[in-house]
């Protein structure tokens, strides 16, 4: 794998997985627990797709094939697709909903922090822009989390559980592949057992704040979203996202 | 037009002297066009006339997130779909702000949501009616808040404070969701397929009436609207305010080289206005009883949304609760 190579992929994992979340959160328009969850949600879905905007616009330039930006979100099927299996996982209540946001959150504040620093000064420009909104959603996740966790003992018993059922798509947001490692030599993407402990240290300060139970480490954990291998909740992700493009082809406008 | 046949519980205006000595100075003071604030005295009726119609609009902001949510999932570009998402947040923002303007009055959000959930407190019609295809939310912005812009452009002078200077932020925005609804289906007409213009023309078809429905009964079958007038409430008729609504939008609906689902539409030299004609009253009225194509959906979606969220928004109480208790314990 050349360094392009290893670059292009590394751009479509975090403009997919920034993609598929927003999307998710879309979903969510209308049906949220109260008006000011409505504004954040949006809000932060808002940051994701504006973000996976911009790293799609420079992957489409590495790729130069043609596509756009819009192809590359719109035209390619599941397989194509590198975002993480996280981020794709369905809404279910609110506790899976702020379980799912503060897992991503921790790996994408700790992800950007170390790309604003890259050699790419492309990516060092869009992830700079992107560290402001992920800051303030870090921020708001890891509240809710506390705030469900400790809340009632309703609240505690769904947050425990959301946990629970997240957790075995978290390893794959720490575990390096050879992509990963790529970008690290090339001064690019970050350490990975740098991420790995940041993360970790993170997640476990604010669910024992929270006063919840993480899994054990070496928990058990499903991979293969960065490779194109996903659970079987993105082919209708996708099916509903890409609807006008896949059955208007020959519309170039919209 | 986010309110629609709003009571006042007056049967007639009263004159300046059959009013108590505090009705009357509060008359004058509307009539001298100075602003109502919330400490200020004001009648009854006038309180819950606004309490009633700034809920009504609040409601239409919150319920209107559901049509384009519908689509907001099946955007077809990333530039549309951060257009849309921006817009529903906005609507989101004034939903809460009307809310707050509402409290103004000692009014309690909880309550008139409750009501709303449970078929007594009004919305706009509009938004009964599905969103069937892309078009449609180029379609909304354009003849929706294109409708809600003519009213409330004439509301940010309406009489209470807090509610006129709601309507001046409100406006803007709405000027720009407008502008873009316009951008979208002009886009499709010009650089479209055929398919995509037809989107364009069936959004329009279906959307026409149901637009020209949102500014409200004929004048002479509006027995509120003489007493909102009065207390400046509101400013101008509901007929005046749908004529101003076609004369605006009849010349961009040429210019995009469409047609409205009306054969009586014509220019008329004499009055300089356009003639159009009569509105299916009957389906107004069905609408606002609760008979639209999606009054239930909608009500039903924002009921589940509130009280399958219960859980959290107790959560949220209890944790803030034992932080206070933490810290006065420290």
């Amino acid at each position: 794998m050349t360094q392009k190579e290893a670059l292009t992929e590394y751009l479509l994992r975090l403009a997919d997985s920034d993609m598929i979340l927003g999307q998710r959160l879309c979903e969510l328009c209308g049906k949220a627990p109260a008006l000011e969850e409505e504004m954040a949600l949006m809000n932060v879905a808002l940051d994701l797709v504006g973000q996976a905007r911009n790293w799609y616009e420079y992957a489409a330039e590495l790729i130069d094939d043609g596509r756009d930006a819009d192809k590359l979100a719109f035209r390619r099927d599941a397989h194509d697709y590198r975002n993480l299996l996280l981020t794709e996982q369905p809404n279910e209540d609110y506790a899976v909903t702020m379980g799912r946001q503060f897992f991503y959150d921790a790996w994408h504040y700790f992800t950007l922090k170390s790309l604003v620093n890259a050699s790419d000064e492309r990516v060092a420009g869009i992830a700079a822009k992107a560290l402001k909104e992920v800051t303030y959603h870090l921020r708001r996740s890891s509240e809710w989390v506390k705030r469900l966790g400790d809340g009632t003992e309703e609240s505690h018993r769904r947050m425990q559980d959301a946990v629970d059922i997240l957790w075995r798509f978290t390893g794959e947001l720490i575990t390096p592949d050879e992509t990963d490692r790529l970008m690290a030599e090339a001064g690019i993407g970050p350490d990975p057992e740098q991420l790995k402990e940041d993360w970790r240290g993170l997640v476990k300060e604010v669910l024992q704040e929270a006063t919840l139970t993480p899994q054990p480490d070496d928990a058990w954990m499903y991979l293969g979203g960065k490779r194109g291998e996903h659970t079987e909740h993105l082919g209708f992700i996708l099916a509903e996202m890409q609807f006008l493009q896949r059955a208007y082809p020959d519309a170039t406008t919209w | 037009m986010y309110a629609q046949l709003v009571e006042t519980g007056a049967k007639r205006v009263k004159s300046l002297d059959e009013m108590s000595p505090e009705e009357r100075a509060f008359q004058e003071k509307i009539d001298a066009e100075v602003k109502i604030e919330p400490k200020n005295w004001m009648p009854e009726g006038y309180r819950k006339t606004l309490v009633r119609q700034i809920s009504q609009h609040a409601h239409s902001e919150v319920v209107g997130m559901l049509p384009e949510g519908n689509w907001v999932t099946r955007a077809p570009t990333l530039k549309r779909k951060l257009q849309l998402m921006a817009k529903i947040q906005d609507e989101a923002g004034h939903g809460l702000y009307l809310y707050s303007a509402m409290e103004t009055l000692g009014a309690d959000r909880d309550e008139e949501i409750e009501k709303l959930h449970q078929g007594k407190a009004k919305y706009s019609s509009i938004f009964n009616y599905p969103t069937l295809n892309w078009a449609d939310m180029g379609a909304v912005g354009w003849l929706v808040d294109g409708a809600a812009i003519v009213n409330q452009v004439v509301l940010q002078r309406t009489s209470y404070g807090p509610y006129s200077r709601a309507m001046i932020r409100i406006c803007k925005e709405e000027s720009f969701h407008q502008r873009q609804g316009y951008q979208i289906l002009l886009d499709m007409m010009r650089e479209g397929t055929e398919e995509q213009k037809q989107m364009v023309q069936d959004a329009i078809n279906r959307l026409w009436w149901p637009a020209l429905m949102m500014f409200g009964p004929h004048d002479d079958e509006s027995p509120n609207s003489q007493q909102s007038m009065a207390w400046k409430i509101k400013r101008k008729s509901n007929d005046e305010l749908r004529q101003m609504f076609i004369d605006q939008t009849v010349p961009q609906l040429e210019y995009l080289g469409c047609t409205a689902p009306d054969p009586d539409l014509k220019w008329n030299e004499e009055t300089g206005h356009y003639d159009f004609g009569e509105i299916n009253w009957q389906e107004f009225y069905d609408v606002l009883k609760g008979n639209g194509p999606c009054n239930r959906e909608r009500i039903k979606t924002r009921k589940n949304a509130i009280d399958e969220g219960a859980w959290v928004r107790e959560a949220a109480v209890a944790y803030a609760k034992k932080q206070k208790q933490r810290a006065e314990a420290a």
